[in-house]
C-alpha cells in the first residue's frame, strides 16, 4: 500500500489532481472519524476533514516523500481539529438545557427517523454517552486518546503527529485514560 | 477502614505501573511482579478494571465512516490543475485515439509536402543553360553533356544535348538545328510520372548490374 501511496503523490506533486482521489479514497474513514471524535459533531467533523484534504493537497509540495504520508495527514487534521475546539463557540451545545423547558436539551429536539428496536437504541445511546465523555476531555487529553484507540496508532506515531516527545505522549495518555476511568466506571 | 490497610501494601508508583503494562511497556519481571498485585488487591484490580472497561468503551465507538459523496467534494475544491498535466493525463488515457490521429497529421503532412514539391520547378543542373520563367533554353551553339530533365516547366533546345532530355509536366521544343544524341520523353500525368521513376530506378538497377 506505502508503494501505492507513494506512486501517487508523485503524480499529485507533478499535478495530477486525479491521483489524490485514490489518497481521498483511502484515508477519508480515518480523518472524518478522527474529526468526528475530536468535534462531536458530524457537520463540523466533515467540514475540517475537507479542509484536511485540501490543505494536503495545497501544500503537497512541503511533503517529503520519504516520510509516511498518513503520519503528515493526521497532523493536519488534528491541528485544524484543536483549532476548531479552541475557537468554537459554546453557545449550542446540543446538550445545554433549552430555555423554558423543563429538562429538555437539545438530543430530545432532534427528529429521529425512524423508530429503532429498544436494543439499537440503547447501543446509540452508550454510543452518544461515550462520545461526550470524550468531547469533555481537555484537547490535549483528547487527541492522544482519539489518535491511540480510535485511530489505533502507535505511541511512536502519536509522537511524530503531535510533534511531541514520546514521554509526554505516554504522560497524557495516562491522564486521559484516568479521567475516562472517573467519567465511565459507573456505565 | 479496610481500605486504608490495604492501600497501605501497595507500592507508591502502582497506577504508574497498569498504564505502563496497559501500553505495553513493562518487562517481564515488572509485569510479573504486578500481576501478582492485582491478584491479592482487590482495589487495585478494580482500578485496573475501570481503566481496562473505560479503553473498550472508547474503542466500541470507532466505527464510523464518511459521508458518500466525501471525495467528489473534496475534488470539487480542489484549486484548478495545470493545463499541461491534464493534457498529458489525456493523452495517456487515449492511445489508440493519440496513435491515429498522429499518424492522421503525418500523412497529411508528407502529401502536402510531396504535392508542394511537385509543383515546384525544377531543373538538372548544366553550366550552359539559361532559365527564363520556367522555361530551359539550349542555346544555339551550345553542347550540354549529360541528361536533363526539368519539372513542371518546358525546355527549348537550340543547341546540342548529348543524353536524354526528359520533362515532367511540361513541353518540350526541339528547334530544327536542335540536336538531341538520347531519347526525348515528355511525362504529364501523375501515373506517367510514377512509370517515369519507376523505370529511371529499374534502369539504375540494371545498370549497377551489368557494370558489376
Amino acid at each position: 500500500m506505502d508503494i501505492l501511496v507513494k506512486k501517487r503523490i508523485k503524480q499529485i506533486k507533478k499535478g495530477d489532481q486525479d491521483a489524490f482521489a485514490d489518497i481521498v479514497n483511502l484515508y477519508k474513514d480515518k480523518i472524518y472519524q478522527l474529526c468526528y471524535r475530536m468535534l462531536g459533531n458530524a457537520h463540523e467533523a466533515e467540514d475540517i476533514a475537507q479542509e484536511a484534504f485540501i490543505r494536503a493537497y495545497v501544500n503537497i509540495h512541503s511533503f517529503d516523500v520519504n516520510k509516511k504520508f498518513s503520519t503528515w495527514l493526521y497532523r493536519i487534521a488534528t491541528n485544524l481539529s484543536i483549532d476548531r475546539i479552541r475557537k468554537k463557540k459554546p453557545d449550542y451545545y446540543l446538550d445545554a438545557n433549552i430555555s423554558g423547558t423543563d429538562g429538555l436539551d437539545m438530543y430530545s429536539q432532534l427528529a429521529s427517523d425512524n423508530p429503532k428496536p429498544e436494543e439499537e437504541l440503547e447501543a446509540l445511546e452508550l454510543q452518544d454517552t461515550i462520545q461526550k465523555e470524550i468531547l469533555k476531555l481537555p484537547e490535549k487529553y483528547r487527541s492522544v486518546i482519539v489518535l491511540k484507540y480510535i485511530e489505533e496508532l502507535s505511541l511512536q506515531e502519536i509522537s511524530e503527529i503531535l510533534e511531541i516527545p514520546i514521554g509526554t505522549v505516554k504522560t497524557r495518555i495516562h491522564r486521559g485514560r484516568e479521567a475516562l476511568r472517573k467519567q465511565l466506571r459507573h456505565l | 477502614m479496610m481500605i486504608g490497610v490495604i492501600r497501605m501494601k501497595c507500592p507508591a508508583d502502582i497506577v504508574e505501573k497498569i498504564h505502563e503494562y496497559m501500553d505495553g511497556e513493562l518487562g517481564h519481571q515488572e509485569e510479573k511482579k504486578l500481576k501478582e498485585h492485582l491478584h491479592v488487591c482487590s482495589e487495585c484490580m478494580k482500578h485496573y478494571q475501570e481503566l481496562e472497561k473505560a479503553v473498550a468503551f472508547v474503542k466500541s465507538t470507532s466505527h464510523i465512516q464518511a459521508p458518500d459523496d466525501f471525495t467528489e467534494k473534496v475534488m470539487k475544491n480542489l484549486p484548478r490543475e495545470k493545463r499541461t498535466v491534464s493534457f498529458n493525463r489525456w493523452l495517456r488515457n487515449h492511445p489508440f485515439l493519440v496513435a491515429a490521429s498522429l499518424f492522421i497529421l503525418l500523412m497529411t503532412g508528407s502529401l502536402f509536402s510531396s504535392f508542394q514539391e511537385d509543383n515546384k520547378f525544377s531543373v538538372t543542373k548544366h553550366e550552359n543553360v539559361i532559365v527564363e520563367n520556367h522555361t530551359v533554353i539550349v542555346p544555339e551553339g551550345e553542347t550540354v553533356k549529360g541528361d536533363i530533365v526539368v519539372r513542371n516547366g518546358d525546355i527549348k533546345i537550340e543547341g546540342t544535348v548529348e543524353g536524354n532530355v526528359t520533362v515532367i509536366n511540361g513541353n518540350q521544343y526541339l528547334a530544327s538545328a536542335g540536336q538531341v544524341t538520347g531519347e526525348i520523353e515528355e511525362v504529364n500525368q501523375a501515373f506517367e510520372w510514377l512509370w517515369y521513376e519507376i523505370k529511371s530506378i529499374v534502369k539504375e538497377v540494371v545498370n549497377v548490374i551489368n557494370e558489376d
